[in-house]
């Protein structure tokens, strides 16, 4: 095994490019270490992003959004009382993961290119219309997250290509998220189903909404007909029924260990009906 | 060595002093199972088998030898050959012979420089398998055409023409449960089930094991019982019992679990081939998959009841899945089931059935709970349908002294009416239940154990003790052997180190299991001290010239007594520590025996819970404990037994469970999906400590750490039940579990 240190994710993506076997990124460490050391992945090259300059930086962005460094901890992101205030719902998404040893590590981007369908911070940043920078070979592009998981641990990054940053766009007036999942512990679990609610508000009408799911496909879901059914309502009980439906028609999900496919369909619906009247709360207030 | 009468005030017995290995552990000084090393070290790793049943064609170990750092090899061939009985369940177990028997089963050992070398060389033993059908489930494995797991190993308790894997069967009871059931106004028969779990302690098995040439050989090893550790290595490597050495680490966490032997001889085996000290450390995968869960069980239990409460008759067959050997505990599950109440007619039925699955490890009251879960949901639904309070229901039918045990003798003093009434009495059985939420009581039982005993008290020139017991500390009880050492000499609590001897130091002790460890090495640390005690007396009088007899031995002074009383100054123990070397040397008190008297122990919980009915997702809201321990010796410990036992239980009725799939490997080797309890899923676990006195303990004590997962399952069963307005009969109670019990009562 390799282990590399670049200082710039330009070197980060040369190294990658180059690297003919197993390749893994390193940030916080808390799902490579794991795999690590059970023996699910040894890598060739471990290529470890936290030198380089500004990877653990949330700064705000010309357009009243803001970017989030690759290896920006879930503890660094909770305490940016700016960013909590406008993406409730993306950092207690992010904040659900793990123990607080594991919060001191654990990154978005981290969550998002694990590829796992379960990812806690995926469908919330999902439904924030968050993107991706990514650097590779070619240069730098940026991509909707919505569009990097392909199926359970893949993802559509080229080989050589890096994540540098999360972007979340301005809240703008009137807006909110939510992020909830099941699990049937209360901590230190892994989501049997997740749903992530953004909207906008005027007055007590919903104008926009983005509905995601987690653990309930090979993928996380963007849900446009959920999202859909809330838009022009007030969240009235026909609203809440309508997404609820149209979250459970949504979800391709499988039985295993953690849950039937009854179950995750129907407490889809449900997630997807609490977490909108957190996210309508927090757009009105 | 009956309860004294006389001995009801205590100065030390009854406090809650600091325990003495508290500093130790916070500060990461206490050294455990895979904290021992050697010069010459090796790192060993098991590999184990994919398949759930399978015949094991060729085991080809030439390029694993000959792997960078590999220094030894082992399969079954390096075993003893010739045994019989449970030392060949145990080597079988530890190291496959013809037939892999279950996922994880071993199949050969490495021995190498690095535990990084030794995984490297596992990957290039090549084994050859031939898949055979296989069956995990207890009443699947019971069935026509199901899987032999093994031709000819029922005893003769199995009634003919019972599946092969039917291997052991227990019946008893007395008077005829039809005739009650025809005398009752209301029957209810249901079937219960539940599954396998983990004792989920988390330290996992570790050892340090050499062994040379010359057969002579030392093991560290994390365990409860270094005795039969000895005994059982030194049966499987075919050495003489007393050329083997064992020392017990500092315990992670054991609750039956390491009670069992799983790891060492592998590690010895591996020495002996390498002649290197071996270390060997289970990874958590192999421990879920390698030691014992509890049985899992299929249940069908049968009670009639009057309008007035009085239980009339009551049946019961109690299925238990013990895995690829014989040694379910269905005869503790069969006679534990009814024994809270006075029966005229009862009637159980256990049966032991072998599946592929690990072998059963004892796990905190082996059987007990799932009986309890069975019989006491039963008696919930018929308070239910008859409008009874289930405390009063209990009273009304409870066993007492005098009463037919349901299995047989008669109860000696019991405490179980004592424990319902504190529960009718406590705040929590009264207080108002929010909308939606349902309250579960239980009784539980468990017999609890003496056990083969041997303790050694030494006095220091200072006048402080040094106590050596044989029980390995699983609960905090050298804290106790302190406080009953210190009671007795009249010294201080901080005055006495209580140590875990090795096997060459003291006699034969019995593992810590059955609640026995308070019991029994408390009993023979109260023994060896009045028996130093005698001995101080001893120098005293002859120091003084007068008769020991008239010798009194009082707060940690020697004082004349009788015709001598006030003739001479007391004399403290530390002046007696001091000139013994002059007096007649060293002063040690000893005692060996085996005890009988360990007094059985009851529980009464009350437990609240709130279940969400569009998840299924279960909330403990409220939780109480009463049990009666006997005689609380450190009050703290034993209120940590009752919340560590509902604690368990209550992961044990909710998420844990072990999840097999169609090919019989199991799905959820690890702590993220098997699900125990973290902290913030539990309330607050509120106790209350009964004491009715065991006769058979000299300061009245009762084992304690076992009863306390008796009650749980039925107990949250019968909350969640009566919260969710459905009868739930199979644990775990998972959320799609309880979503798919609320649409069918709907």
């Amino acid at each position: 095994m390799r282990y590399h240190t670049p200082t710039s994710f330009e070197d980060a993506s040369a190294i990658a490019a180059a690297a003919t076997g197993v390749t893994r990124f390193l940030a916080g460490g808390t799902d490579v270490l794991v795999q690590l050391r059970s023996d699910f992945v040894t890598p060739d090259d471990l290529i470890d992003i936290k030198q380089i300059a500004g990877v653990r930086d949330i700064t705000r962005r010309g357009d009243g959004g803001w970017r989030i460094g690759a290896a920006v901890s879930g503890a660094e992101l909770a305490e940016h009382k700016a960013l909590t205030a406008e993406w409730p719902g993306v950092v207690e998404a992010l904040e659900l993961i793990g123990s607080t040893q594991i919060q001191a590590r654990c990154t978005l981007v981290g969550n998002l290119c694990n590829g796992s369908p379960a990812a806690d911070s995926v469908p919330a940043m999902i439904a924030a219309s968050a993107s991706v920078s990514v650097v590779g070979p070619a240069g730098e592009r940026e991509i909707a997250v919505e569009d990097v998981p392909t199926g359970p641990g893949m993802t559509s990054l080229d080989a050589g290509e890096v994540v540098s940053a999360v972007n979340l766009p301005p809240r703008g007036e009137g807006g909110g998220d939510a992020y909830l999942r099941f699990i049937p512990r209360t901590e230190m679990d892994i989501a049997v189903v997740g749903a992530g609610v953004s909207l906008s508000r005027d007055g007590e009408s919903i104008t926009a909404a983005r509905v995601a799911l987690g653990a309930v496909a090979p993928t996380v879901l963007l849900v446009e007909e959920a999202g859909a059914t809330l838009v022009g309502s007030t969240l009235d009980d026909t609203a809440l029924a309508a997404l609820a439906k149209a979250a459970e028609a949504a979800c391709r999900p499988i039985s295993d260990k953690r849950g039937t496919v009854a179950f995750r369909t129907q407490v889809a619906g449900v997630l997807a009906r609490r977490a909108a009247k957190i996210a309508y709360d927090r757009a009105g207030a | 060595m009956a309860f004294d009468q006389e001995k009801d005030e205590f100065k030390v017995v009854g406090t809650r002093p600091d325990r003495p290995d508290g500093i130790d552990k916070v500060t990461g000084r206490a050294r455990f199972g895979a904290d021992a090393t050697a010069p010459g070290m090796l790192h060993a790793v098991i590999i184990r088998s994919p398949h759930a049943h399978a015949r094991i064609v060729k085991i080809d170990t030439s390029k694993a030898e000959a792997a960078h750092g590999v220094k030894a090899v082992v399969t079954r061939a390096d075993f003893a050959e010739g045994l019989d009985g449970e030392n060949w369940n145990i080597l079988e177990n530890l190291m496959a012979g013809e037939r892999a028997l279950y996922d994880g089963h071993a199949v050969a050992a490495i021995a190498a420089t690095s535990s990084l070398a030794a995984r490297d060389a596992a990957r290039m033993l090549e084994v050859e398998y031939e898949v055979l059908p296989h069956v995990t489930d207890v009443d699947k494995a019971m069935q026509e055409g199901a899987p032999v797991i093994r031709e000819g190993a029922a005893d003769g308790s199995v009634p003919a023409g019972m599946h092969p894997n039917v291997v052991r069967c227990h019946d008893s009871g007395h008077g005829d449960p039809e005739d009650g059931f025809a005398e009752a106004d209301l029957v209810i028969e249901e079937r219960f089930t539940t599954e396998a779990t983990h004792q989920g302690y988390i330290e996992p098995h570790a050892c340090l094991g050499t062994l040379g040439p010359d057969g002579r050989g030392e093991l560290w090893c994390c365990t409860q019982g270094h005795w039969n550790v000895q005994k059982v290595c030194a049966a499987l490597l075919d050495i003489e019992t007393s050329k083997l050495r064992v020392t017990a680490s500092e315990i992670g966490g054991g609750f039956g679990g390491k009670t069992a032997v799983f790891i060492e001889p592998v590690a010895l085996a591996l020495s002996r081939k390498a002649n290197r000290p071996v270390k060997l450390v289970m990874p958590r995968a192999d421990v879920f998959r390698a030691t014992g869960p509890t049985a899992s069980t299929s249940m069908d239990v049968k009670i009639g009841m009057k309008k007035d409460g009085t239980i009339t008759g009551a049946s019961g067959e109690f299925r238990c899945q013990g895995g690829a050997f014989p040694g379910a505990p269905m005869e503790f599950t069969a006679m534990c089931a009814f024994a809270p109440y006075a029966l005229k007619h009862v009637h159980q039925v256990g049966y032991d059935v072998m599946t592929n699955r690990p072998k059963q490890a004892a796990y905190r009251a082996p059987g007990s709970p799932m009986a309890a879960f069975a019989v006491e949901s039963v008696i919930d639904e018929l308070c239910n349908r008859l409008g009874l309070d289930p405390i009063d229901v209990r009273l009304k039918n409870a066993s007492r002294e005098g009463t037919k045990a349901n299995f047989g003798p008669s109860w000696d003093r019991i405490g179980l009416v004592e424990t319902l009434e504190a529960a009718k009495e406590h705040p929590h059985f009264s207080a108002p239940l929010a909308e939606g939420a349902g309250r579960g009581i239980s009784c539980g039982f468990w017999f609890n154990h003496a056990g083969e005993t041997a303790v050694q008290l030494a006095l220091s020139e200072d006048g402080t003790v040094q106590l050596s017991v044989g029980t390995p500390d699983i609960g905090g009880s050298r804290a106790s052997m302190c406080m009953m050492a210190a009671e007795e000499l009249g010294i201080p609590y901080e005055d006495v180190r209580t140590t875990i001897a090795d096997t060459a130091t003291l006699g034969y002790n019995e593992i810590s299991h059955g609640s026995r460890v308070t019991y029994a090495s408390g009993l023979a640390t109260i023994e060896a001290a009045r028996d130093t005690v005698k001995k101080l007396c001893k120098r005293a009088a002859a120091k003084w010239g007068i008769d020991a007899e008239a010798v009194e031995w009082r707060d940690g002074c020697a004082i004349p007594s009788g015709p001598n009383a006030g003739d001479f100054d007391p004399m403290p123990i530390k002046e007696i520590a001091r000139d013994m070397g002059k007096t007649g040397g060293p002063i040690v008190g000893h005692f060996e025996a085996t005890p009988e008297g360990a007094g059985v122990s009851f529980a009464t919980h009350i437990v609240d819970a709130e279940v969400d009915r569009e998840t299924g997702a279960t909330t403990i809201t409220r939780y109480t404990v009463v049990q009666d321990a006997g005689k609380a010796i450190h009050p703290s410990y034993v209120e940590g037994q009752y919340q560590g036992g509902a604690a368990q239980g209550i992961g044990w009725a909710l998420n844990e469970e072990y999840v097999y799939d169609d090919d019989g490997r199991l799905q959820n080797a690890g702590f993220l999906d098997y699900r125990i309890p973290v902290a913030s899923d539990l309330p607050m676990i509120d106790t209350v400590i009964v004491e009715v006195p065991n006769p058979g303990h000299p300061y009245g004590v009762r084992g304690v750490g076992e009863t306390s997962i008796c009650p749980p399952l039925a107990a949250i069963a019968n909350a969640v039940s009566n919260a969710a307005g459905v009868r739930m009969q199979d644990l775990p109670m998972r959320p799609s579990r309880i979503l798919e019990a609320l649409k069918a009562g709907s």
